[in-house]
């Protein structure tokens, strides 16, 4: 598509190489101003203690270090917390994933009865909703609190992601699924040997949204979870970098042999690398997954 | 909705179908049999469905105890009623109007500043002509929008730290002085602008760019023929091509225009900026969770939602009025 149109516009006069080349500069500073951010604590995470305590600006550090990451895994706090959130994601993501399939399988029969009423229901959540003490009380009620299920259960199905997925298996022709039928497959057995199969991409693409919010999950731990040993790695961020606790749990250390400062931005590096690592693999689905959103209910 | 359009799948091995008026006798028992055929269909809908309830329909009727005084013991049944005691209180309150100036200001301040810059942004990628280069840029911008917000403000703390943070270590360099960025209470909806803007403004070209892909290339070979530059047809052609979608997020943007993205504040606040951060959903959260006045926080989460509403069917209105479709 825009091969096409550029090919249309070129038109090499000079005040078009001029608007081209500013654009170009602009943009290439834009993306520099977003990444560089990442590659400084990168860097400093891995400097010695003396080129770090030097301070100054770091992209490719002379001398290379292991320590801080060595210090924050010779504590089990990091360890422990990485755990919890590798556990709440991937059990979580499939808990969300299985959940909005289930819902909006039939909510895309148009024929199905009742099948309005709940809609409406559903998008009616996304306008109002109890507010945080309510909502607090209820999970609290369940017998939530303090558990890894409180990050879990009560984000379990987001409406809008049901929606879009709805009107995605809108599209799929019914003509595939009635031949499932008529080969006696189950409404069960035709939405996960046809229809899910078919729908891998957008699938994925709610899998990853899924996966990387319950990965970023913080403030649901803050308010259900007490016990520090279920904290998330989020927590634990904001207690090292943000609250300034540069002490992660029992090993003391010797604060001129380690920065405090490459010490958190270790921990920064670990909150952020698996987003980092499925990123390039995922970035193909979610533009595209992007615009089922603006595909109207 | 009704027997006689039922298409689809299930309905096919139905035999004869229902025509209109003829079986009007039978609704019942139809209504029944279709019940028992589409029961696969009803059992995938009943986890989802529970979890509506139990999870978004309970607690909203549990914003009744901001008309109470609840006691958790007792329950929400159990407790008296106080009418309402709790929203007097709220709107006497000289917070109130400290919390109203906070989070009206970080709206206006959303609106203005953080609005325009994705769609800036999505024209100069539109404009770009080497298709790699656009791509490599996206990428970049893109990333952000994956990390946490406790990433975003971690990444900030460590960058405008006066102990030895890059921008202070350069501006002690410079002019000699250090700026504590994060306990200045005036640079408090600065940094939070510039959060949001570079963990976000990448992500919004996204929309704008599925937009501008849509223009038809003709209308660009027209106004050359008629001797448009690249800035012409900019004005021209790209901007009213992408009006529509720009009117809308306008309005959705407007719909929420409240929230101000708890997390992110919540995170930045601290003792020395209360007096401009505090926003009435970490009010809701001061009040309620740490303190335990319940009932209280309850009403105030209650007002900001109510608003919330309000806003958000007003903006629809008015998308309606605007001549576009609506979002509900």
């Amino acid at each position: 598509m825009s091969q096409d149109q550029s090919y249309v516009r070129v038109d090499n006069t000079l005040g078009n190489k001029l608007f081209d080349g500013a654009n170009i500069i602009v943009l290439t500073i834009i993306a520099l101003v977003t990444v560089l951010p990442f590659i400084y604590i990168l860097a400093v995470s891995f400097t010695s203690p003396e080129e770090a305590a030097k301070g100054g600006f770091i992209l490719f550090p002379k001398s290379f270090s292991l320590s801080a990451y060595q210090y924050i895994f010779s504590t089990d706090t990091l360890m422990r917390s990485l755990l919890v959130s590798i556990y709440v994601t991937t059990l979580g993501t499939a808990i969300n994933l299985l959940l909005t399939c289930l819902m909006a399988y039939p909510l895309a029969k148009q024929t199905l009865r009742g099948r309005q009423p709940i809609l409406m229901a559903v998008l009616f959540t996304m306008l109002f909703s109890g507010g945080l003490i309510p909502t607090y009380f209820v999970v609290s009620g369940m017998g939530l609190t303090n558990t890894l299920w409180s990050l879990m259960i009560p984000n379990a199905i987001s409406a809008f992601n049901l929606i879009v997925l709805k009107n995605f298996f809108q599209q799929i022709p019914d003509g595939l699924e009635d031949s499932a039928r008529i080969d006696g497959c189950t409404d069960v057995g035709v939405l996960f040997r046809i229809v899910i199969p078919l729908s891998m991409p957008a699938i994925a693409t709610f899998g990853m949204f899924y996966a990387v919010s319950h990965w970023n999950q913080f403030f649901s731990a803050i308010i259900y979870i007490n016990d520090s040993d279920k904290w998330p790695v989020q927590v634990l961020l904001r207690e090292i970098v943000i609250l300034a606790q540069s002490r992660i749990g029992d090993t003391g250390f010797d604060e001129t042999a380690i920065q405090p400062q490459t010490i958190r931005m270790a921990v920064i590096v670990f909150a952020t690398i698996p987003i980092l690592l499925v990123y390039p693999f995922l970035q193909k689905h979610f533009a595209k997954g992007v615009m089922l959103g603006s595909v109207k209910g | 909705m009704n027997a006689q359009i039922r298409t689809t799948g299930s309905s096919s091995s139905r035999p004869g179908g229902s025509t209109l008026g003829k079986e009007r006798v039978s609704r019942r028992s139809e209504w029944l049999r279709e019940l028992i055929k589409d029961k696969w269909m009803y059992a995938m809908l009943l986890p989802g469905v529970f979890f509506f309830i139990i999870f978004k329909y309970v607690p909203m009727y549990g914003v009744i105890i901001a008309f109470q005084d609840y006691q958790p013991f007792q329950g929400v049944l159990g407790s008296s009623w106080a009418g309402l005691k709790h929203f007097e209180r709220f709107f006497s309150e000289p917070q109130f109007w400290q919390l109203f100036r906070n989070t009206l200001l970080l709206a206006i301040y959303n609106i203005v500043f953080f609005f325009p810059l994705p769609i800036v942004l999505a024209l100069m990628l539109n404009e770009v002509r080497v298709e790699r280069f656009k791509r490599f840029v996206q990428t970049m911008i893109y990333i952000p929008h994956f990390v946490s917000w406790v990433v975003v403000v971690g990444v900030f703390y460590i960058i405008l730290t006066t102990e030895g943070g890059i921008i202070n270590e350069m501006l002690f360099a410079l002019t000699g002085h250090k700026i504590a960025f994060l306990l200045e209470p005036s640079w408090f909806r600065t940094i939070i602008m510039s959060q949001s803007i570079w963990k976000e403004v990448g992500w919004g070209t996204i929309i704008f760019l599925a937009a501008l892909s849509g223009v038809d290339v003709q209308l660009y070979e027209a106004a050359r023929m008629d001797g448009a530059n690249r800035l012409r047809q900019l004005w021209h052609i790209t901007l009213p091509a992408i009006r529509s979608t720009i009117v809308i997020l306008l309005i959705l943007r407007l719909g929420t225009f409240l929230d101000s993205g708890f997390e992110h504040i919540f995170l930045m606040l601290a003792p020395t900026n209360r007096d401009v951060g505090e926003v009435f959903d970490t009010y809701v959260y001061v009040k309620g969770l740490t303190q335990a006045q319940y009932s209280y926080s309850a009403a105030v989460g209650l007002f900001k939602s109510f608003i919330g509403l309000i806003l958000v069917l007003g903006a629809n209105w008015m998308a309606k009025k605007f001549g576009q479709e609506g979002v509900y």
